[in-house]
């Protein structure tokens, strides 16, 4: 029953839209085919060609995420052509960098004289900053493929960490682009591209070169949030948290009102990491520099810690039962003596909808004013 | 927001105006950018500073500060004389519009040209483009309210929106982009002095019965209460004696922060409750530490009215507490019970007195929030407002004249100060500037010039600089940029030590009390190094 606009994918038969790729179609279906450079909600570039698939009568391997799904074509995900040609892109990238994680390679017997040197060289004495959060890494494993040092390539360019935020480790760029359609196609900050070219290909951030902080860079992260590999990695987590020590609880940022959903990444009571949730409204994963980077004031050393009374012009630390004793008697004092509408209340809007709620309840029921108000206006 | 953020996209056109939003909503501002960049969109974007978003724009027209109500009306004049109007939408679905007819008539823009600067050829391309568009969406933030005539701005951006049609449709709309977390839910749970939560009026006796039931007690006042910025006066008269103040920090965020500080002086008793000893705190007799967004489980509600889950990531620090926890701990003091097992359970009773949250659950938004209003548990919620009709039924067209604002330059304060954020801080600067990293970007204040003005003045960049009002004087250091327009410079009002606030204008809309924090004026004079 091969209608008009129905495929084949591994046997099945599959209805697409006109429009959509042969990715579109194996995702919306459950299909996995593997992907490196591809970034959901942007142009799908074919650079990385990780996500090829074999198409009967076509005389080449072709990339499915730009390759326009067509009625009666017979495509297969997980050949032996196509794992034989993932497995070569996989050999290649690994071998283009400091890929340093026990997937690597290595010359006769010597497994670790590659892999000190690379330590020496990200003055660590761990593995990848990214292992175990790394897609080129898992690749690896799933298709069993591990590089040849023979073909190793020279670090062409210096780790630039002269700004607070991003780490830009050139020795572990693949090019896959994410982090260039992120910043443009994404972000809109049109702050990094493609440089050089050919061998010498960089990420630059335009023809002078500069460092991130001396560009138009805005630390949003979302090249960080999207690169596949250790590439770009957030300074103050780099070697500090790895992904298997750290609990992630989804909330909504606390900074402006667009209200962007966040993965706050907690270990042992620290935020360590925030990250956008990909797959909810409104930030579908982006965010600013402000959620991203500015969650220190949580475990700030300065956070009151237990209320205070002042007493002659200065405070002392005072006990919940003694300090909310004092509010009430002074409170219901003012009240008995010049009525409700000589306190005044504000509330907030950096509180939750319960908490102003009840505030206003209070404000209303308990000192009988409707003299409430917040920071609307400021 | 009438609209959702992700509608922007299906805009045609796209005001913005009175909203720096890559440096304020940065998530946000993408939605435009792409809207712009891959979608076709036409950007038309109105504000005194050359912002990063004018480079996106086809057209970046320059008024003067404080004169919002003349360009718009100059648009609407255009609008109007060239037949760009939606007559359908017009007749159906509004009223009043031959008043409006009437007073846009003398907004030519040779006239406005005189009030606003904005030549009138701009303002004739600004209004063909808006009003040609199918769909146009109307952005707006504080350089449109914070001033004398902010509620006047407001209605003259909802009389444009109407005159072209674009209320009540995809990618239309009038949005004012919320600037902090929970302001939109603040408003909604009744963080205001004349209204109980869903903005039921305190003056209205049927509605006061319901609350005096649903909250058990024996009355409530139908006398609409002081706004923060009559709050600071009448306890500066001895009207006011005692104030509760949570989570806010009136004495770096308020207008002529000197005076706020002699109005907190003559209070009797101030309870602050914070994350922070806040310079506010600071002049407490008692301060009570509560936890932080990521110590609690609750809701925020944002700008577009999307109701959604915070949670607990952490343990507070100490003895911490939830600011409803202390609340209610002072009512059972003060003789009134209340107590919750948790945020849910106030949830819960919010859904009870609020019809336009009693649809939504913890359950239901446990995955994606939901916008309000969400009348009972079937309905989806709802993204865009006004669809078939308007809440009060048709919409209202205000016939506006312009009025100039409060102050104006002179010879001895010949200069515009305009205030604002930067990317890299956040109000007051009590949650970022505990970032090392911001603070090295952002590390301190600065009044941004332009080049001119600087070598007027014999300023070079990076010169420390007084800058005056007739308020008070701050130092901070002159920063040459190519966004500030002679005439007018800029300060963030972020930072305590060049505190901005000390200088702007306490001076008030008359309907909703926001101070014109937009628009003072200053002189600078260079430092002796």
């Amino acid at each position: 029953m091969a209608g008009e606009n129905t495929f084949v994918i591994n046997g099945n038969e599959l209805a697409f839209e006109p429009g959509e790729t042969i990715l579109d179609v194996a995702r919306r279906n459950d299909i996995d085919i593997p992907t490196l450079c591809h970034l959901k909600s942007a142009m799908p570039t074919g650079i990385c060609r990780m996500c090829v698939v074999e198409v009967e009568g076509a005389t080449q391997l072709l990339a499915s995420c730009a390759t326009p799904a067509a009625a009666g074509m017979v495509v297969q995900t997980e050949s032996s052509a196509v794992v034989e040609a993932r497995k070569m892109i996989i050999r290649l990238m690994l071998s283009s960098g400091n890929h340093n994680c026990a997937v690597r390679g290595h010359a006769g017997d010597d497994w670790t004289s590659f892999q000190l040197q690379v330590m020496q060289a990200d003055g660590a004495d761990e593995l990848c900053p990214v292992w175990g959060d790394c897609r080129l890494q898992d690749l690896a494993y799933r298709y069993q493929v591990s590089s040849e040092p023979e073909l190793e390539t020279p670090v062409p360019y210096p780790m630039e960490t002269v700004n607070p935020f991003i780490v830009r480790d050139f020795s572990r760029c693949i090019l896959c682009g994410r982090c260039v359609q992120a910043c443009n196609d994404v972000q809109v900050n049109e702050a990094i591209e493609f440089g050089y070219r050919s061998a010498a290909t960089k990420i630059v951030t335009g023809p002078e070169d500069r460092p991130l902080k001396n560009s138009d860079c805005v630390f949003c992260g979302e090249c960080v949030q999207v690169c596949p590999v250790g590439a770009l990695v957030l300074k103050n987590v780099r070697y500090e948290a790895r992904p298997w020590e750290t609990e992630k609880v989804r909330t909504t940022c606390t900074y402006c009102g667009v209200g962007c959903q966040m993965w706050l990444h907690v270990k042992e009571n620290r935020i360590e990491q925030v990250t956008g949730v990909e797959e909810s409204a409104p930030n579908h994963g982006s965010l600013c520099v402000k959620g991203r980077f500015g969650y220190d004031f949580v475990g700030d050393e300065n956070r009151l810690t237990a209320p205070l009374i002042k007493e002659g012009g200065t405070f002392r630390e005072a006990t919940w039962e003694e300090a909310l004793d004092l509010v009430a008697k002074k409170l219901g004092q003012v009240k008995n003596d010049h009525g409700g509408d000589a306190i005044g209340m504000l509330t907030s809007a950096r509180i939750t909808n319960e908490e102003n709620y009840v505030a206003n309840k209070f404000a209303r029921a308990v000192l009988k004013t409707n003299n409430i108000d917040h920071c609307a206006r400021l | 927001m009438t609209n959702t953020i992700a509608d922007i996209g299906d805009a045609e056109v796209i005001l913005v105006t009175g909203s720096n939003t890559t440096e304020n909503h940065p998530v946000l501002s993408s939605f435009v950018k792409r809207a712009v960049k891959f979608k076709g969109a036409k950007l038309i974007v109105v504000d005194p500073r050359r912002i990063k978003m004018t480079e996106f724009a086809n057209l970046w027209i320059r008024p003067r500060l404080g004169t919002d109500v003349a360009w718009i009306n100059g648009l609407m004049n255009v609008i109007l004389h060239e037949n760009l109007h939606d007559e359908d939408f017009i007749e159906k679905r509004t009223e009043e519009f031959g008043t409006l007819r009437k007073v846009v008539e003398k907004y030519t823009p040779e006239h406005v040209e005189e009030i606003t600067g904005i030549p009138a050829e701009s303002l004739k391309e600004a209004a063909r483009t808006f009003a040609a568009a199918k769909k146009g969406s109307i952005l707006y933030c504080m350089g449109i309210t914070q001033h004398t005539t902010g509620t006047d701005n407001v209605k003259s951006l909802a009389n444009l929106s109407m005159l072209c049609g674009f209320l009540g449709m995809e990618g239309g709309g009038v949005n004012p982009l919320r600037g902090q977390n929970n302001v939109q839910g603040a408003c909604d749970m009744g963080g205001l002095p004349n209204v109980f939560p869903a903005y039921l009026p305190v003056i209205d006796k049927a509605v006061s019965a319901r609350f005096v039931e649903a909250w058990g007690v024996t009355s409530l006042s139908t006398k609409p209460g002081l706004t923060v910025t009559k709050m600071f006066p009448a306890a500066h008269d001895g009207t006011l004696k005692a104030m509760y103040i949570i989570g806010e920090n009136p004495m770096v965020s308020d207008a002529d922060l000197n005076h706020v500080e002699e109005c907190l002086k003559h209070l009797d008793f101030l309870v602050v409750q914070d994350i922070f000893l806040t310079e506010t705190a600071q002049m407490a007799d008692v301060v009570l530490p509560s936890r932080c967004f990521a110590e609690k489980e609750g809701t925020f509600t944002n700008s577009e009215r999307r109701v959604q889950r915070v949670r607990k990531a952490v343990e507070p620090p100490g003895q911490a507490h939830y600011d409803w926890e202390i609340l209610c701990d002072v009512a059972n003091r003060m003789g009134y019970p209340m107590s919750y097992a948790d945020s849910e359970a106030v949830f819960e009773e919010i859904r009870k007195v609020t019809p336009s949250y009693a649809g939504i659950t913890y359950e239901r938004i446990e995955g994606e929030g939901i916008h309000w209003p969400c009348p009972n548990e079937e309905h989806p919620g709802t993204p865009i407002l006004h669809r078939e009709m308007f809440t009060r039924g048709k919409g209202l067209f205000h016939a506006i004249e312009y009025v100039a604002p409060a102050e104006q330059v002179d010879e001895d304060y010949p200069l515009y100060l305009t205030t604002g954020r930067v990317l890299y801080h956040y109000h007051t600067g009590t949650m970022t500037m505990k970032s090392e990293g911001l603070n090295e970007i952002a590390p301190e204040g600065f009044v941004e010039i332009a080049d001119e003005d600087a070598q007027r003045l014999g300023i070079a960049d990076g010169d420390t600089v007084s800058v005056a009002s007739r308020r008070g004087k701050v130092t901070a250091r002159a920063q040459i940029s190519e966004k500030a327009v002679s005439g007018t410079v800029f300060m963030p009002f972020h930072y305590a030590q060049a505190a901005a606030n000390k200088l702007t204008n306490a001076a008030l809309d008359p309907v909703c009390g926001i101070p014109e924090f937009k628009v003072c004026a200053v002189k600078l004079e260079k430092r002796a190094a």
